[in-house]
């Protein structure tokens, strides 16, 4: 996927002149955090449970490389193949060689976010493959050429005019007068379209949400069912799965399987919860006959042992940034790559260089809402504010910023002449903003008053005052 | 080889080389003891209350539900459903012999075709293996006698299900397959596939308006065999 | 919670933004911590907390402001502090700066552990329950993130605000959600932070409140800023003046004394 973030400024701009997105933002913003908050107090030991979930996931990171061999080793002995990948490139000339191998013409798609990392598609279409996306959303943005703006509702953004006027695009062979009076005819009309996509289809390609080290599993969780199709009908199952999707056991799965969707969606289970374990017995009547695993690092590992190790417990469930008041003030597109709101600020410069992204940790208020519900217990404010350190040490914060917060640290160093500066500034200040007590305009304060006043100070600072009354013997 | 390249990795950054052996021993440990979590208090009741919450958690995720004494009441309950809902009258049907054992013959209007889904099929009945009351989740392990495609192609889903196969949690739904299921394949006891099915198929990716019946059962019927005296008040 | 006897011995920590632009809050503090029992100083070598150097991502130099804090506020029974970012930062952030250097480290977590947000000082430290204030007026209260994710403040606020006679409060819908400043980040991000606090004004204006109260100096800046801007008639004030009954001849924040 093309890197966009760091133009994220521009991003912004775009995003806040876009009345379509505005709209689709205040539509959408307040249901989230209901419906999670709802689901949240009809579970009583859900905040024990984000405890165990954190636990689950540290002991598998601490352990990762043992749990990984169990993991593979399981697989194999239940009829599938694991590929290995420590790169994109690795993981797309598997999935292409598969692809090849299998002589597929087209492959389905479940819903991955992995799969946007790795750019699959583009890489399938390259060499005369056919990628189909299944699920409704992505099938969407498929046809519009653009990627998610959400991780769990990746295309939230359109509204149903959009729908209509792709589906009528695409859709060349249904008749043109046909008449969309409800959100129910857009769905008939894929659902029948992706139908016959699920049947012609030679691969289908997945995600995986965990993977299950005891058994050998790959477990994905979808509503639509689309997943589940992709999985079964084809002759060819491959599930992308980057390396922290592992637990060791079907009970830890369970354990986090009760926060994912009530902190996602807020249901209290998804539709659908599969958990695939090989190719097809010789007994079975339906499933495909082969089943592999590409397993993926892409940056994984280099994050093990570092201040961002927490990160890798993300099992991308979106509450972060359905509770980000950042990003429904901005949208999921402006972030600039695959993952957006908190947690893409975070993993985003890990994966494609804080040079890149170094805007996305530094776009955060660090209200602390996105830890507070985070399933797996991220501190993903503290986790933005190492990226910042990161980018002050190597010096990629702007050096404006730096030069002033050098001048504000001296004086903030030397209390005396701190109370002379601030005395000064206070006074200033408050002279100017004598007649109404605030300014609406400030030289070098642009990024203030732009979009609000600025209130000023009451006229001298507290220790000059406290100085005067201790004198006059008042306190 | 990137295998290597990526265990090395981990362990660089764990700053060990491959975990003892000890280590090893108990991790193998746990693996094998599977201990569970925390197991939420809301399924740990008695048996009627454990059906009462499936049920209502049936109906909480838009799927419905008949109740019936035994297996003979079956047909003139699914004879019922499909006809208030103006669906046709047959149907794939899971190749189960528990579902081959209904005597189907007292509703000769209705047509069973035991085997796999196929695209066409507008009503699919399946064999419930269990199923989970805390979220009222069915839980359908594919086997020969229980293909995956039924749960899936049709647009009517329908549910055969015996009470005293309701577990509360999912830990005992899992502990149902350990005890019950071997796969001959892999020599453990995960079938090739188990779909955890929790209401009928939905989609709120068009304007974050949800919609049922997405890309699998518009409509999800749950037949309950009341097979288990604990289970009645 | 009995009030600690005799009366502690407490340090305030004015805070930046109330030095600089709000000494009245200051005053009210003393006031308040005076009227419930506390003996109050306010030492002379404090300047800042360090946020905008350790949410810059200058380690060194939070660490360094850091080092003066706990040279300035050794020896005090409490320090409280009338805002919950600035008490955020001493109480979960500063010890953390320390984790390398175990004897700071432990003089870190002693002072964060004498530290306290006014409000949340007042009731759950002195058991203050009611006050003797006058504020005729309809309040919203926004929370301020810090104070409510950091330091747990939500019922304090409201539990003294209704001892103020002639005072209603009127809740706005999503009062825990973040108005947009964010410090650095309201001029590094001035678009995103004006819509955000555009957002948080509409919630105000819905509550037909006049009054709009918070804990934190910054975030009131930017809310009182923004209503003003607006056109906005609802007066913006630190929690504290209300509570002190200074609100007679105190101008709100953003305007001039009459």
């Amino acid at each position: 996927m093309q890197i966009r973030s760091p133009a994220f400024k521009a991003n912004v701009s775009a995003a806040l002149a876009d009345e379509r997105l505005q709209k689709a933002l205040e539509f959408t913003r307040p249901a989230f955090p209901s419906r999670r908050a709802a689901a949240v107090a009809d579970l009583p030991e859900f905040e024990q449970l984000r405890d165990i979930g954190r636990d689950i996931k540290n002991h598998t990171l601490a352990n990762l490389d043992f749990y990984l061999e169990i993991y593979a080793a399981n697989v194999e002995r239940a009829g599938g193949i694991v590929h290995w990948c420590s790169t994109a490139d690795e993981a797309r000339a598997a999935v292409l060689a598969i692809c090849e191998k299998a002589g597929a013409r087209t492959v389905t798609k479940g819903k991955s976010m992995i799969s946007e990392e790795l750019g699959i598609n583009a890489h399938l279409e390259a060499h005369g493959i056919t990628p189909v996306e299944t699920d409704l959303g992505e099938y969407i943005l498929q046809i519009r050429n653009e990627g998610p703006s959400h991780i769990i509702a990746p295309a939230f953004h359109l509204n149903r005019n959009d729908w209509e006027e792709s589906f009528r695009k695409v859709h060349t062979d249904l008749p043109a007068d046909r008449v969309f009076n409800e959100r129910r005819d857009i769905l008939t009309e894929a659902r029948t379209r992706l139908r016959e996509k699920f049947l012609a289809a030679d691969v289908g390609i997945t995600g995986a949400n965990f993977l299950i080290a005891e058994t050998g599993s790959s477990v994905i969780v979808t509503n639509e069912g689309n997943g589940d199709l992709t999985q079964t009908l084809p002759r060819v199952h491959i599930a992308l799965a980057s390396i922290e999707k592992l637990v060791p056991t079907l009970e830890d799965a369970t354990s986090l399987l009760r926060l994912l969707a009530r902190s996602a969606t807020g249901q209290d289970f998804s539709v659908y919860t599969t958990f695939s374990t090989g190719a097809r017995r010789s007994e079975d009547l339906d499933g495909p006959g082969e089943y592999h695993v590409v397993l993926i690092d892409n940056g994984r590992s280099g994050m093990i042992g570092t201040e961002f190790q927490e990160m890798l417990r993300c099992i991308r469930c979106a509450a972060c940034m359905n509770h980000c008041p950042v990003y429904f003030t901005v949208g999921g597109h402006s972030y600039g790559w695959v993952y957006p709101g908190p947690m893409g600020s975070v993993l985003t410069p890990s994966l494609i260089g804080v040079d890149q992204a170094g805007h996305l940790p530094n776009a955060s208020t660090f209200c602390g809402k996105c830890e507070s519900v985070c399933p797996v217990k991220i501190p993903l404010p503290k986790l933005m504010r190492h990226w910042r350190e990161h980018e002050f040490e190597r010096h990629l914060s702007p050096s404006a910023v730096r030069t002033n917060l050098a001048i504000w640290a001296w004086f903030a160093m030397r209390p005396q002449l701190y109370r002379i500066a601030t005395r000064i500034g206070a006074r200033v200040l408050g002279w100017l903003g004598r007649k109404k007590g605030r300014l609406s305009s400030l030289p070098l304060a642009g990024g203030w008053t732009a979009g609000r006043d600025l209130p000023t100070p009451e006229g001298d600072t507290f220790f000059a005052r406290y100085a005067r009354l201790q004198r006059e013997g008042k306190l | 080889m990137s295998k290597d390249t990526i265990l090395n990795a981990i362990r660089r950054g764990l700053k060990r080389g491959p975990l003892p052996e000890d280590q090893a021993l108990g991790l193998r440990a746990r693996m094998a003891a599977h201990p569970r979590h925390l197991i939420p208090a809301r399924s740990r009741i008695d048996r009627p209350g454990q059906i009462a919450l499936f049920l209502r958690n049936i109906e909480k995720e838009f799927g419905t539900f008949t109740r019936v004494p035994d297996l003979d009441a079956i047909p003139e309950a699914v004879a019922d459903y499909l006809t208030a809902n103006n669906l046709p009258s047959d149907f794939a049907m899971a190749p189960h012999p528990e579902l081959a054992a209904i005597p189907w013959s007292n509703r000769p209007l209705l047509t069973q075709r035991p085997g796999r889904a196929q695209a066409s099929d507008l009503v699919s009945l399946q064999h419930g293996y269990a199923a989970v009351a805390e979220t009222g989740t069915l839980v359908l392990p594919a086997a020969a006698v229980r293909p995956t495609t039924l749960n899936l192609l049709s647009d009517t889903f329908m549910v055969v299900l015996r009470a005293s196969r309701v577990v509360g949690a999912y830990e005992e739904a899992w502990d149902l397959l350990r005890a019950e299921n071997r796969d001959e394949r892999s020599g453990g006891f995960m079938p090739r596939n188990v779909m955890l099915v929790t209401g009928p198929s939905r989609s709120a990716d068009i304007e974050s308006t949800l919609e049922l019946g997405a890309h699998g059962p518009r409509r999800l019927h749950v037949v309950l065999v009341d097979d288990d005296p604990a289970a009645f008040a | 919670m009995t009030p600690p006897s005799p009366a502690p011995r407490v340090a305030l920590f004015v805070t930046c933004l109330v030095d600089l632009h709000r000494p009245s809050v200051g005053f009210a503090a003393i006031k308040l911590l005076e009227d419930a029992g506390c003996r109050v100083e306010v030492p002379l070598a404090q300047t800042c907390c360090g946020q905008p150097a350790y949410n810059a991502g200058d380690r060194s130099t939070a660490r360094d402001l850091a080092r003066g804090l706990l040279d300035a506020f050794g020896g005090y029974d409490y320090v409280v502090v009338p805002s919950g970012s600035c008490g955020g930062m001493l109480r979960a952030h500063m010890p953390h700066l320390f984790d390398d250097d175990p004897n700071t480290r432990a003089r870190a977590d002693a002072l964060a552990g004498r530290t306290y947000e006014l409000v949340s000082f007042l009731t759950d430290v002195m058991g203050v329950t009611t006050l003797d204030a006058t504020c005729a007026a309809t309040a919203t209260y926004h929370d301020s993130c810090a104070g409510l994710r950091e330091l747990g403040i939500k019922a304090q606020p409201r539990a003294l605000l209704a001892s103020v006679a002639g005072l209603t409060l009127s809740e706005m819908a999503d009062a825990e959600v973040c108005c947009g400043f964010g410090g650095t980040f309201c001029v590094k991000y001035p678009d995103i932070s004006t819509r955000m606090v555009a957002d948080k004004t509409k919630d105000i204006a819905k509550t037909g409140a006049g009054l709009l109260l918070a804990g934190d100096m910054g975030c009131l800046l930017n809310m009182a800023g923004r209503l003003q801007r607006e056109g906005s008639t609802v007066q913006v004030r630190h929690v504290a003046e209300v509570l002190a009954g200074m609100t007679g001849d105190l101008p709100p924040i953003g305007e001039a004394r009459r």
